[in-house]
């Protein structure tokens, strides 16, 4: 194989952005494509208003971030979905925002539904008055076929999105998922930052997923600014993020539970989330982690005190979680709910780069805190959970197991911060390095969080983007379904719990 | 006489019975539901406040439907009516008996779920439309379940009415045990299936793509959806009385029957929340079997009886 003409860079890691080499087109695609079927994951692609498409390539095994840049001369060039899969939102995701038209692309809707930000001609031609969903939808015809058309206003208090399937009878053939309802344009407001707003938005882009956000930015930041973060900062940053896996994934196989009917689970997991949200809460103020990050270091620092009195509420809180998951595992009734649905094989899981538990549940064996090993993760390593089915009961299982190592990384680090003094308070950090690039990525509950910051002359941001995993995982669930009854949508979907908010920013 | 006395007052009770009682079902079920999972739950009698607050509600009708829309509620609540007049409330005569009113109750249920299918179709939205279908496909396979039944009891009593067919059993002896167990087993997954319980539906459930019963009458609103509601507590009570009414032992004081009835349907609303407690919803696909269980043990009972 051909070395890759990619630079290779650390998570988190800055470079200045000359450094960072810019390929012919042609040399940019082979090198992509090469990459992802050497092993490689698409971890971002994107574009900026100067149409320079920048590439990042997650190489698990080596433990590295490689990117590489090119530069579109027109409007147009050719795709690389037909040879990259894993491409194919982002590609659409850069038609939508800067007018990019990727020439071949098999599936080539709109993302969010708004115009293209630079002010080129819109891809899609749509008329003036934008509206999410409104689009052309895969039809299947024929007598015996019905559409089935869901939200964007369901029935329960979640968020919006509007879900198309065909079925024939009970089985769905095909599922399209429409969203963009939640658009709030995060990326666009990031650019000519930081401002004073900054750090408020990026943590706010999923609120379910704050600390993985919120420290993904932090890394950024620091990366750019040159700031190293001393250790016992960076442990109680594992705290806060393995506080917020373990609520969500609490609430998750409570909610997995009550949707087959099984109560007892559903009743426990809801209550013992909030014992998780409230160990947050106590430790910063708030349940959901918001402001408990800052850059530089954290708002609110965990004290050797505090840390002592959580020490057994987390030992009480992970008993109460093992008692009501275990009544899961032990119905008969909830298993077979669990074994029969949902089914994604791990080839499709890898072409389409599904990230977090959903491609864990299918045997892919990556995990940011282990493969990018960030803040206290290369001190304190947390066992990878892995399954093979790929279905409903390999989601929860990988949940669960989750749930264990997370509360060994708690235990571990909570002893430890009991017993080392607090660092001192940071200081607000240095202006950024100009003309920089900096990718950090962090391991959120649902997957892998991506944050990349590109700085101008002055050392502002000329690009910021954010990655969720949401982004990567919607088109999986689309995948699960075929060929599954349409009454078990929505415990796949549950089972893979993405977020609307993170997919549509 | 004192027998031409007292049935009318039986009758009073059996009208008040079945006009007040059967809200306090669904109350009950939820209460154990809730003790079960640790909560307290919503008050018993939550679902008179619901009515309450229904009754005093405007209705909202969609521009698509008919008169069919409103068929459906007030169809389901008279037949269900109807057919509380024919079944037996413990060991009390029902106030209405007649040779061959077996067949009419089951096929007021029929009808009752025609209405609701058909006011289901009306609005013309996909998922009352995948509702339909799956209530007819599933009821189809519960009804010989019931009439399995029905026949059995009738080959062991020689009646076609409900009154002696199901109060005969206690002087019917031993050889009526088997058959009557089965019958209990098959009328037991009738029971869960018609009034939507897990396993089979979840009435709690917020999912419109999972439900069987409740995606039906998604669109009703203010006092029909209250009809709604009162007839699905109605199915419960006059359901389970055929249950209830194989179970209990006759005694010589009709106050101690009545107070036996309702103790009995007091313990039916206990046993549905321990199962809705214990277990969780079948997959889609499985809920055929599930009746085609109930098919068969009616069908073994009554094969017992042939020979």
């Amino acid at each position: 194989m051909n070395p890759t003409p990619l630079l290779p860079l650390r998570n988190g890691q800055a470079a200045p952005l000359r450094e960072v080499p810019e390929l012919p087109l042609a040399a940019f695609r082979a090198a992509v494509i090469g990459g992802v079927r050497g092993g490689q994951r698409l971890a971002c692609l994107c574009a900026d208003a100067e149409r320079r498409l920048f590439a990042v390539l997650a190489d698990d095994a080596a433990g590295t971030l490689r990117v590489g840049r090119t530069q579109v001369e027109g409007p147009r060039y050719r795709s690389l979905t037909p040879d990259c899969p894993q491409a194919h939102l982002f590609e659409r995701e850069m038609a939508e925002q800067f007018g990019i038209v990727p020439e071949g692309h098999p599936w080539f809707k709109p993302v969010r539904s708004h115009r293209p930000w630079n002010g080129a001609a819109d891809p899609w031609d749509r008329p003036a008055d934008l509206l999410p969903a409104v689009m052309d939808f895969y039809r299947v015809e024929g007598d015996e076929v019905h559409e089935v058309a869901v939200g964007p206003v369901h029935a329960g208090v979640i968020e919006p999105g509007h879900f198309r399937f065909q079925c024939h009878g009970e089985t769905v053939f095909h599922l399209e998922i429409a969203l963009g309802f939640q658009h709030r344009g995060i990326e666009r407001a990031l650019a000519g930052g930081p401002h004073p707003l900054t750090f408020k938005m990026a943590e706010t882009a999923a609120g379910d997923t704050t600390i993985a956000h919120a420290w993904a930015h932090c890394r950024v930041l620091e990366g750019l600014a040159g700031v190293a973060i001393p250790p016992r900062t960076e442990l109680v940053r594992g705290v806060a993020l393995e506080l917020e896996r373990m609520a969500n994934h609490v609430g998750d196989l409570g909610a997995l539970s009550g949707d087959v009917g099984f109560l007892p689970t559903a009743s426990f997991c809801g209550r013992i989330r909030g014992d998780w949200l409230n160990l947050s809460a106590e430790a910063c103020g708030s349940r959901l982690g918001r402001d408990w990050l800052r850059p530089g270091g954290l708002r609110q620092d965990l004290e050797p005190l505090l840390a002592e009195r959580m020490f057994p509420r987390v030992g009480r809180s992970w008993m109460e979680t093992r008692d009501a998951v275990e009544l899961l595992w032990g119905a008969a009734s909830v298993m077979i709910r669990f074994e029969a649905a949902g089914r994604l094989d791990s080839v499709q899981a890898r072409e389409i780069g599904l990230v977090g538990v959903a491609a864990r549940a299918c045997g892919l064996d990556q995990d940011v805190r282990r493969d990018h090993p960030y803040g206290p993760y290369g001190a304190h390593p947390v066992k990878v959970s892995l399954a093979q089915s790929g279905n409903v009961h390999s989601r929860a299982w990988v949940r669960w197991e989750e749930l264990a190592a997370s509360t060994h990384f708690l235990f571990e680090a909570l002893e430890e911060l009991a017993g080392t003094p607090c660092d001192p308070t940071p200081v607000p950090l240095p202006p950024l390095a100009p003309e920089s690039f900096c990718v950090a990525l962090t391991e959120g509950w649902r997957g892998e969080v991506l944050h990349l910051g590109l700085t101008d002359a002055a050392g502002r941001f000329a690009r910021y983007k954010l990655v969720d995993p949401s982004f990567h995982n919607w088109f999986g669930l689309a995948l699960a379904l075929r060929g599954e009854q349409v009454s078990d949508f929505p415990l796949c979907n549950k089972s893979f719990n993405l977020s609307y908010c993170g997919h549509d920013l | 006489m004192p027998g031409s006395l007292v049935f009318p007052a039986h009758m009073a009770l059996h009208l008040l019975v079945v006009l007040l009682l059967p809200p306090l079902v669904p109350g009950l079920i939820a209460k154990v539901k809730a003790r079960m999972a640790g909560r307290t739950g919503p008050p018993v009698l939550q679902l008179y406040y619901d009515l309450a607050k229904l009754a005093r509600k405007e209705a909202v009708f969609s521009r698509t439907t008919t008169w069919v829309f409103l068929a459906g509620p007030v169809g389901a609540v008279a037949a269900g009516l109807v057919a509380s007049l024919l079944v037996p409330f413990g060991h009390t005569p029902a106030p209405v008996a007649f040779e061959g009113d077996v067949i009419l109750f089951a096929y007021l249920f029929g009808l009752a779920r025609f209405l609701t299918i058909l006011s289901a179709l009306d609005t013309g939205s996909s998922f009352e439309g995948m509702g339909a279908a799956r209530e007819a496909a599933f009821s189809a396979l519960a009804e010989p379940a019931l009439f399995l039944g029905f026949a059995a009891l009738a080959k062991a009593t020689a009646s076609l009415s409900l009154t002696p067919m199901l109060l005969a059993q206690g002087a019917a002896g031993v050889r009526l045990t088997g058959p009557l167990i089965l019958v209990l087993a098959g009328w037991a997954i009738v029971y869960l299936a018609e009034n939507a319980r897990i396993p089979v539906d979840d009435p709690n459930t917020h999912l419109e793509l999972t439900m069987i019963h409740e995606v039906m009458v998604l669109d009703h609103s203010g006092r029909p959806f209250a009809l709604v509601l009162y007839g699905a507590s109605l199915k419960l009570v006059v359901l389970g009385a055929l249950l209830i009414d194989l179970l209990l032992p006759a005694t010589s004081r009709p106050w101690l029957d009545w107070l036996l009835f309702l103790g009995g349907l007091g313990l039916l609303a206990v046993a549905v929340g321990l199962v809705e407690s214990a277990t969780a919803r079948f997959r889609m696909t499985k809920v055929p079997q599930f009746l085609v269980a109930g098919i068969l043990a009616s069908g073994f009972a009554f094969l017992l009886l042939l020979v």
